[in-house]
């Protein structure tokens, strides 16, 4: 089901015109309300007025996480703050949060973005939406809220967690939808069935899935176990959450909403744009967003783009499943996390630089992170007591760093294995 | 009085006990009492050498954190309650002994037992005052 077949469906010519009219807009905007862009535009000698085509974005510089952080909290304000109407962040756990700062006009867009996601995989004003990503300041369950609210469905804002209560609402309230992340989908199912709950007899239609990497094959187990359309999701907080790009019935790619917010894919080493198909790092410029724009945003993420046509009708471009990152970045439980943060936590704790490895595996459908530390003396023991008291303190602060439960393993030094005397940071035996 | 107990790190895993001990062989360090303590993921083995501080380099060269800690060497009497009467006599001094082992003795009199004591010279006093005789690192090292 099309939402808005007026931009979802319309002409590649008169897309293109849109896409440079906002392109041509937003510029205009950036450069006379933002430093930070003027700044960034004035560096590569490109004026507003040079912008009036979409194929004119290559001219535009890139921004980064960092820069973004950088200019926290307000430096990317692109309006006066009282237009501002809602504020989520990134976790922040890196340093500082990306904020992303949101007027009516955002929202709406958000609206409209997140009920184009879900009337994709066929949710109405007939269904009822169980909504189990959390809410927050991550924006997954605000933002599948107010496509659920866009659309006149009937939301259940049950939030993340508390898994007895989903299984329960599912049961009681018979939910059609479910929007949640793809692991904890397959640990609902797997509760559900603990619990003598036979999920074919619920009515599930279809289920949003997104915030963490997965695959065909998990696709398969969701589909078969939960009984249900699984359709993929993708967006970032960076840009404005989920609904950025979403799957149709089709599952062949994900539709990105480019009428709003328009993607490249690029050489990560040389910022070059790449060709139709060719794999590479997605960027993505906010063509419409007016509390913080972002231009020509490096996602890290790795995909490609396909501008065949779609039996579904849609004639937006769609990416491919994200094939990776061009960064350490580990989505743990849909939670980012850079090997940078549990470093700092350990440097906080032991008091030198630690040799440490991360070991991601998956158990029972849920992610699990593994630390290892080699032992130095300086945390060294002769007492058991004070050894394990130290693993719970590291993993105690891991947890109000990264809001994700780890274990930590003190392990002997240099049984961490080194290549040119570094250590092998991550391994990740997760099979997605 | 007290003597000088080494203590390693040792992951809980195949062969690393070993590896311990083919070091201080191979150096010619003789190890006097022995424990270990572990978890489901890393032991600690705690011992008492004739050469303390060669061990103590010769771990550190072979990539073992190892430290030195302070312990307590207590004479019990070879009879029944010999060991009861000096926990009992600490224990009614609120001192608590964190771990002890038995070192290992040749003929004698009285056996010898290794403590781990945190408040190690109140409980030097407590020992004094009760009688019971602890051996210093000279006389341990002659049995």
């Amino acid at each position: 089901m099309i939402w808005n077949p007026d931009f979802e469906s319309l002409d590649h010519a008169a897309l293109h015109r849109l896409q440079g009219e906002r392109l041509g807009r937003l510029v205009d905007i950036l450069y006379r309300k933002v430093p930070f862009y003027r700044k960034k535009m004035d560096a590569r000698g490109v004026k507003p007025y040079e912008i009036q085509r979409i194929e004119d974005i290559t001219r535009l510089p890139f921004t980064t996480k960092d820069e973004m952080r950088d200019v926290y909290p307000y430096g990317l304000l692109a309006v006066d703050l009282k237009e501002i109407v809602e504020i989520h962040t990134s976790s922040g756990t890196t340093g500082k949060p990306v904020v992303d700062a949101y007027t009516q006009g955002d929202i709406d867009v958000w609206s409209e973005a997140m009920a184009r996601t879900l009337s994709s995989g066929g949710t109405t004003r007939h269904d009822i939406v169980q909504n189990a990503y959390g809410y927050g300041l991550f924006t997954g369950g605000l933002g599948s809220h107010y496509g659920a609210r866009r659309i006149g469905a009937t939301v259940i804002p049950i939030s993340g967690g508390n898994t007895k209560r989903q299984i329960a609402m599912l049961r009681d309230f018979k939910s059609t939808v479910l929007t949640c992340t793809p692991s904890y989908s397959l640990y609902l199912a797997e509760a559900a069935r603990e619990e003598g709950l036979d999920l074919s007899t619920v009515g599930l239609k279809a289920g949003f899935f997104g915030a963490e990497p997965w695959s065909e094959s998990m696709r398969t187990e969701i589909q078969q176990k939960l009984h249900l359309l699984a359709i993929d999701i993708y967006g970032l907080t960076e840009i404005i959450g989920p609904g950025v790009a979403m799957e149709c019935p089709e599952q062949n790619g994900l539709h990105v909403n480019e009428d709003h917010f328009f993607p490249e894919i690029i050489d990560p080493e040389t910022g070059e744009v790449l060709p139709d198909g060719q794999k590479g790092e997605l960027v993505i410029t906010t063509l419409t967003k007016e509390g913080t724009p972002v231009l020509r945003y490096r996602t890290r993420d790795v995909t490609y783009l396909d501008r065949s046509p779609c039996p579904c009708g849609r004639t937006t471009v769609r990416m491919h499943r994200v094939l990776g990152r061009t960064d350490d970045m580990l989505i743990i439980r849909g939670v980012n996390v850079f090997p940078s943060q549990i470093e700092e936590v350990i440097l906080k704790v032991e008091g030198t630089e630690p040799h440490y490895q991360l070991i991601v595996e998956r158990h029972e459908q849920l992610d699990e992170l593994e630390v290892q530390i080699e032992m130095n003396e300086k945390v060294f023991s002769d007492e058991i007591r004070n050894l394990e008291a130290t693993e719970k303190k590291i993993e105690s602060d891991l947890y109000a760093s990264l809001n994700i439960h780890t274990r930590v393993r003190l392990v002997e030094p240099k049984s961490i294995a080194r290549s040119e005397g570094k250590a092998r940071r991550i391994i990740d035996k997760r099979q997605i | 009085m007290s003597v000088k107990q080494i203590s390693i790190f040792l992951e809980n895993a195949k062969g690393r006990l070993a590896e311990v001990t083919r070091t201080l062989s191979h150096d010619k360090i003789n190890i006097r009492a022995l424990s270990l303590a572990d978890t489901a993921d890393f032991g600690v083995l705690r011992i008492i050498v004739d050469n303390t501080e060669r061990c103590l380099s010769v771990l550190k060269a072979h990539g073992f954190v190892a430290q030195v800690t302070e312990v307590i060497a207590v004479e019990v009497e070879d009879k029944p309650g010999g060991l009861a009467r000096i926990l009992e006599v600490l224990d009614q001094d609120n001192v608590n002994v964190e771990y002890m082992y038995a070192y290992v003795e040749k003929k004698r009199e009285n056996a010898v037992v290794i403590c781990k004591i945190d408040d190690r010279d109140r409980a030097l006093q407590i020992l004094e005052k009760n009688g019971i005789a602890t051996v210093g690192a000279e006389a341990l090292r002659a049995l």
